[in-house]
């Protein structure tokens, strides 16, 4: 069984077709400055962003000439896979997972919603007949230990934890020496909310980390960063950032059950390829799917 | 990879020269490098095309200044305009004739509604002397109530809430029959994070409206916010009539635009920042800071300000004589290399100080080693006392240049470097000074440019961005 296994698709919201959806917008009009425009104007509200609209857009004029198209909704299929395209590296099934206790750490900035996406994680692993443990890395937020606590028991996964003020790493390596101990399968370890513009708080991930990478052999601990799809341009930093300090594995976009589209991850996706795990749809336990490139895509260009 | 936008009007208006108005064509063209310098700071793209639209007619047309190239120019309107629609003066927080006065938080899930909640109280028992009590109306997040109790015992401010089962609307009441009866003049309700489209909660908060008919309600959002800001803006003020904002994160390196977005939809004035995770780091809005801000324009007040927390302030008050006088030193410029060390990165330092962007830039993807700052302090240190204070004697000095490299265990061209480093640093210190500074500011571009020929660096191919349709 894969360590990202996908979710049963049954919570996929079902989807109208994409092509006939977009033509409510763009219509069977001939391609002129004003097409464009318009579909500037969707990419940019999805938080694409200025360059990677402007790549796309570029790229798809020049496929327009190459295949002579003639009417607006002939372009949406061509512009749809230049997206898809970037995906195509975003593999989430992770190989097998080797024998042995594997290690998840949750890092993002504040109010991202780590601890409840560990909530959501620690039940689908759970789930999928794992032993799972949690550790409360997050001291340092006032009430985030009882948070996780309560995520803890919601989902029926045991929770190593000391007092808020300890040291952040020091609960961890509890955390790993408890989840050896009772040999469990899975630990996730929770961490404090920080901007990536703190050196302090970004060494004191860097320490973290390390202790993970010295207690536990490589290939059994894995880096999740949480995004918030309503961020803008500010994630294509956090990414890169957290990636130097902790050498990201996977990405966790949560919070797409909103209006907002969280298009900037096809900017992180094209500079960093770090492939995008999960989808945070909700607050219930339930409320976690895998990324599908492809619905994520429609998405973009579903009206508000 | 964020360019400021004076450079890109400047490449924008290259061919402008020796012109003495602003024409039609020109503007448009420079307006094509505002919106894109709004939209990278996260500013709606229908905002900011109504923004740039704004400027557009109050830039064609006008002279181009004699003291001003046409960029700066344009970049002086589009900031003027800028701070003019963030609402030019800071605005306070009500104060109901009765009390208590009511002051509800709303927000999304992680917007920082908790947090701001603890701050405003403390604030209010700090610096406006009030005693206002808590209420933990966020029964839906696990450990919400919590964390609020935490907070409330850190700013010294009691925290309602009612355990178990009670619901938003019951504890509101309850809350302010308890501040009636222990004359508490405000009254602070965090609610529960929610989408703006999750009808049931909003609907809640229409209750909670019509139960404790709050004096103010504030939206907090995040800073980090980008496109869907207007959405999120609209549909709580359409719903519950905002009458203020707070805008959170701001202590991060995030430009901000949403701020932007969300006054120009609801036109509440932004009455707080949050910029940090303590329950002191809540701040009154300066709009010409953030104006700079989303501009890419740097934020030297800031700077100063984040200076000021690190220095004490009558080591500010010494350097600052220092300068002025320009006996800065490099036993000074020591010191406070180890303090700006305690500062944060530095490349994020430097994009604080305005023009210094473009040398941000340059120095991107070798960013800026921070074990330069180990050699610097090595040189420094092997020179004697009377070097530090008169850097010329090392300068003028061969024997001494050899003699402090191979103390410090570098090349004599890295001494070179650092003292040619630290006379440009000298002069840039002296024109932030003093009366009249901010006039000198303007002159900042070409000395920056100066720099960066005398340093030796090549300067970056400006991009220009060009429509390609």
């Amino acid at each position: 069984m894969g360590f990202f296994q996908r979710l049963k698709s049954g919570l996929a919201k079902t989807r109208q077709a994409f092509t006939d959806r977009i033509r409510d917008v763009l219509g069977r009009r001939k391609i002129d400055d004003d097409v464009y425009e318009d579909l500037e104007d969707i990419l940019l509200g999805a938080d694409l962003g200025v360059s990677t609209t402007e790549e796309l857009l570029n790229a798809l004029v020049k496929e327009a000439k190459r295949r002579k198209l003639e009417t607006a909704d002939q372009l949406i299929p061509v512009l749809r896979d230049l997206i898809l395209e970037i995906f195509k590296e975003n593999n989430i099934e992770v190989p097998a997972a080797p024998r042995g206790l594997q290690v998840l750490l949750v890092v993002g900035v504040n109010g991202v919603g780590k601890t409840t996406t560990i909530g959501k994680l620690a039940h689908h692993y759970l789930s999928t007949g794992k032993k799972v443990l949690l550790a409360a890395g997050d001291t340092f937020r006032a009430a985030a230990i009882e948070q996780l606590a309560v995520w803890g028991e919601r989902a029926g996964v045991d929770v190593i934890r000391q007092n808020q003020g300890a040291d952040a790493a020091a609960v961890i390596f509890d955390g790993i020496q408890a989840a050896k101990a009772r040999s469990a399968d899975l630990l996730i370890c929770d961490t404090a909310g920080r901007l990536q513009n703190k050196a302090h708080l970004m060494e004191e991930l860097q320490k973290i980390h390390r202790i993970i990478k010295r207690e536990v052999p490589d290939g059994n601990h894995e880096v999740l960063l949480v995004l918030d799809a309503t961020t803008g341009q500010n994630a294509i930093v956090q990414a890169k950032v957290f990636n130097e300090v902790a050498e990201l594995t996977g990405i966790v976009l949560t919070k797409l059950d909103g209006t907002a589209k969280g298009g900037v991850v096809i900017a992180i996706q094209q500079e960093l390829k770090i492939p995008i795990q999960w989808v945070g749809v909700g607050e219930g336990m339930d409320d976690l799917q895998p990324f599908s490139a492809q619905e994520f895509v429609e998405a973009l260009f579903e009206k508000v | 990879m964020f360019d400021t936008l004076t450079n890109r009007l400047q490449g924008a208006f290259q061919r402008l020269r020796g012109k003495g108005r602003l024409t039609e064509d020109d503007v448009k063209e420079a307006m094509r490098e505002v919106r894109r310098a709004l939209l990278e700071a996260d500013v709606n793209h229908v905002v900011a095309k109504e923004f740039t639209e704004r400027v557009r007619e109050k830039a064609v047309g006008q002279e181009v200044l004699q003291s001003l190239t046409a960029a700066q120019q344009v970049v002086k309107i589009v900031h003027d305009e800028l701070i003019d629609l963030m609402g030019g003066s800071q605005e306070k927080i009500a104060r109901a004739s009765k009390p208590p006065t009511v002051v509800m938080m709303v927000g999304l899930q992680g917007a920082g509604k908790t947090t701001a909640a603890a701050k405003l109280a403390r604030y209010l028992t700090m610096q406006e002397h009030r005693r206002p009590l808590l209420v933990a109306a966020d029964i839906y997040r696990p450990a919400a109530i919590d964390q609020l109790k935490v907070l409330g015992e850190q700013v010294k401010v009691p925290v309602f809430s009612i355990e178990s089962g009670a619901k938003p609307q019951e504890i509101v009441q309850g809350a302010l029959a308890e501040a009636r009866r222990g004359g508490y003049d405000y009254v602070l309700v965090d609610t529960a994070g929610r989408l703006h489209i999750d009808e049931d909660l909003m609907k809640e908060l229409d209750d909670l409206v019509e139960i404790a008919s709050p004096d103010e309600i504030l939206l907090v959002i995040d800073a980090m916010t980008g496109q869907d800001a207007i959405n999120v803006a609209q549909n709580f003020h359409d719903r519950l009539h905002l009458t203020g904002l707070v805008l959170t994160k701001l202590d991060g390196d995030t430009r901000g635009g949403a701020a932007l977005t969300v006054r120009h939809v609801t036109g509440c004035p932004v009455k707080f920042v949050g910029t940090g995770e303590k329950t002191d780091a809540l701040e009154p809005f300066y709009p010409d800071r953030l104006a700079s801000r989303i501009l890419g324009m740097g934020d030297v007040l800031t700077l100063i300000e984040k200076a000021q927390a690190t220095f004490d302030e009558k080591e500010a008050k010494d350097l600052e004589a220092k300068i002025r006088r320009n006996e800065f030193t490099l036993e000074d410029f020591l010191n406070q290399l180890r303090q700006m060390r305690n500062m944060g990165p530095l490349d994020q330092l430097l994009g604080m100080i305005p023009g210094m962007n473009k040398l941000k830039q340059q120095m991107e993807g070798r960013s800026i080693d921070e074990s330069q700052i180990g050699k610097v302090e090595a040189i420094i240190l092997s020179m004697t006392r009377e070097e530090r204070q008169k850097p010329e004697l090392v300068m003028k000095s061969s024997s001494r240049r050899v003699r402090v490299a191979k103390g410090s265990g570098t090349q004599v061209k890295d001494v070179n470097q650092l003292l040619q480093r630290f006379e440009e640093m000298r002069k840039m210190m002296k024109m932030f000074s003093g009366p009249g500074a901010k006039r000198k500011m303007r002159g900042l571009g070409d000395l920056t440019s100066a720099m960066q020929g005398g340093s030796g660096t090549a300067q970056p191919r400006t991009h220009r961005h060009k429509k390609k349709r």
